[in-house]
């Protein structure tokens, strides 16, 4: 099978010596037409690889600022089959690596071959469904594998050794590393355990490893990105875009001190 | 995922331990005041003119629901598992309260999860909850109900998990809570089989019982269900099935899966969920436990559903006739019997579960009436 766009991507930084820098947007916050800006902004200032949120009414995972942007986004109408033809959209000006995170239920209801074809065709080129651990994840990961789609799934410190092994099979594309116990959003507390974590996931994979859940700063990002392949950014940026949805310079500063930061 | 391994295990071992089980159905019987009576409602009974109706009281358990059955059994399981923190979601408050007081029996810290609107709609158990030593915490995302009260306080278990214990008060979420809580709730079956076995030397013909999440319903059905008894869950019709306002995940949902489990589900076309409606908080949910959506398609119960119009009147009739004020929740299966027992024989046997006590109730209804209390 040939390798998929964000494994590519990696190599490449490798290579380069560098580190991913991972966005994430809820897509439908402030708007569609201001998302696919958005995209292109990101790429502009530096993303390698793009998360976009499918807004979800209940999204357990996530944290208020993200909940928010959801809401914002399903009052204005954004469901899923708009993210889809969002990204089909997108990919007649970008070909920067685009990451759906989206809960089970609206892939579930919208039928999970319909989904991975539609997905597919339109230029997704992975997904995360954070609740939906990869044990109950069988027919999903078969159908990603058919359709050239990489299923991205979570690990936490609180993982066991079994799920760690599990979960650094079942993903493609990256294993993504929950730095903290809980929501999307929380502090991050840096130390050593992070990297003993993200250590034992390199004994048993040469599969990349990004970490994400409480990345703010571009010191933290900085940090993180001494230890991981990849960083992931999302509650602040969301956090931004919503406090200026109509002037994003200062949303760029901010984007290119990350970009800076991560090497 | 590993605290679910982890409550898996001690729920098992908890199972076969002697002195732990000796230790619940001692408090089961000396606190909560079990066994509930099985009581023969004459009066209600002649008022229909049909089956003869029996109330499983567990409107006389302690805090006067049957959500005390399950909350104490959590909490010495939260305590066994060396926990020193218990987090809840409520609705209505009566899971909140219930749970705030197995906690105070057991000596553990307690932290309540409630959307706003329900916390404005049923202030007296906030103040309840309070008194009890519990932190009521207000959840003011999403539609501020019960399923967002739920939302939060699975955060909040991912995040403090090496601590904390989530006491689910009913039969949803992740595996294993759907059939822990029915094991705890499935003393209420037990009992009323021998009660109706003593009292009538025989097994009654109908068991009906409201379905919210599903928790009095499964724990008073599980023990018959391999006896020839039939059975009706009733759900929360709320302002009727074409209104789009409800709770009746049965006749207007479809499968989905949501907060842990696939199971009957009201959501739009895209798998957002809908907001629903009730009069009865305890039934304003959107979706119902998956042992329930099982038994419905296997065919084994009938599932229907009363209106908010229905139960109020069943509210009122039951209280005139037995002087009990019986629970809202409790009132749309009281409704089904109204509609049931006239058309049945008179030796037939119906037990309704009166899940639970109306006074939390009471000045809902007044301000329904237009009466100011």
């Amino acid at each position: 099978m040939a390798s998929s766009r964000i494994t590519k991507t990696f190599k490449a930084l490798k290579k380069q010596g560098r580190k991913a820098f991972i966005p994430y947007i809820m897509a439908g916050d402030p708007s569609i037409e201001k998302t696919k800006e958005l995209v292109l902004l990101l790429e502009d200032c530096g993303a390698d690889i793009i998360e976009l949120g499918v807004p979800f009414t209940d999204p357990l995972a996530d944290g208020p600022q993200i909940q928010r942007a959801a809401e914002r986004a399903l009052a204005n109408g954004v469901r899923l089959r708009h993210v889809i033809a969002l990204v089909k959209d997108l990919r007649k000006s970008t070909s920067v690596p685009l990451i759906l995170m989206t809960y089970y239920n609206p892939v579930f209801k919208y039928g999970e071959e319909a989904f991975m074809k539609d997905a597919s065709e339109a230029g997704v080129d992975g997904i995360i469904v954070p609740d939906l651990p990869p044990d109950e994840a069988g027919v999903l990961r078969r159908l990603s594998k058919k359709h050239g789609i990489d299923t991205i799934f979570l690990l936490a410190p609180t993982s066991t050794p079994e799920r760690i092994e599990t979960v650094v099979k079942a993903s493609r594309g990256f294993i993504y590393y929950v730095s903290i116990t809980g929501i999307t959003g929380a502090r991050l507390h840096l130390g050593s355990s992070l990297k003993e974590s993200i250590s034992r996931i390199r004994s048993l994979t040469d599969k990349p490893v990004a970490v994400g859940f409480g990345v703010k700063m571009p010191e933290e990002a900085r940090a993180v990105s001494g230890i991981a392949d990849g960083v992931i950014v999302g509650s602040e940026i969301v956090k931004r875009i919503n406090s200026e949805p109509q002037d994003f310079s200062k949303l760029k500063e901010y984007l290119l001190s990350l970009r800076d930061a991560i090497r | 995922m590993p605290a679910l391994k982890e409550l898996e295990a001690a729920y098992l071992s908890s199972k076969k331990d002697k002195a732990f089980q000796k230790e619940l159905s001692e408090l089961q019987k000396t606190y909560i005041g079990r066994p509930t009576p099985l009581y023969f409602a004459k009066r209600f009974t002649e008022h229909l003119g049909g089956a003869k109706i029996y109330l499983k009281r567990e409107d006389l358990a302690h805090t006067g629901a049957h959500k005390i059955n399950n909350a104490l059994g959590q909490a010495l399981l939260a305590k066994r598992m060396g926990k020193s923190r218990v987090i809840a979601e409520t609705g209505a408050g009566q899971h909140g309260v219930a749970t705030a007081t197995g906690a105070a029996l057991v000596g553990l810290d307690c932290e309540i999860y409630m959307g706003t609107e329900d916390m404005k709609r049923q202030a007296l158990n906030v103040f309840r909850m309070r008194l009890l030593g519990a932190k009521v915490i207000e959840v003011p995302i999403g539609s501020r109900t019960l399923k967002d009260a739920i939302n939060e306080a699975l955060r909040d278990w991912t995040t403090n998990v090496r601590n904390t214990h989530y006491v689910m008060g009913t039969v949803f979420g992740p595996h294993p809570f759907p059939s822990m809580v029915r094991d705890f709730q499935s003393v209420i079956g037990k009992e009323a089989k021998k009660q109706i076995l003593s009292a009538e030397g025989r097994l009654p013909d109908l068991l009906i019982a409201c379905v919210g999440g599903g928790s009095n319903s499964i724990g008073l059905f599980h023990e018959f269900l391999k006896d020839d008894v039939n059975m009706v869950g009733v759900e929360a019709g709320g302002h009727g099935i074409s209104s789009g306002e409800h709770a009746a995940r049965f006749a207007g949902g479809s499968i989905g899966v949501f907060q842990g489990c696939k199971s009957y589900l009201l959501q739009d076309e895209d798998g957002n969920v809908l907001g629903t409606h009730s009069v009865s908080a305890g039934l304003d949910y959107a979706s119902v436990g998956p042992e329930h959506a099982y038994l419905k398609d296997s065919g084994r119960i009938r599932y229907t559903y009363a209106t908010d119009e229905e139960a109020l009147s069943a509210f009122e009739l039951l209280s005139r006739t037995e002087g009990i004020i019986p629970a809202l929740e409790s009132a749309h299966a009281l409704a089904e019997a109204v509609k049931l027992a006239p058309k049945m024989p008179k030796d037939s046997i119906i037990i309704i579960n009166l899940s639970g006590r109306g006074d939390k109730d009471v000045e809902h209804v007044a301000r329904i009436k237009g009466v100011h209390i």
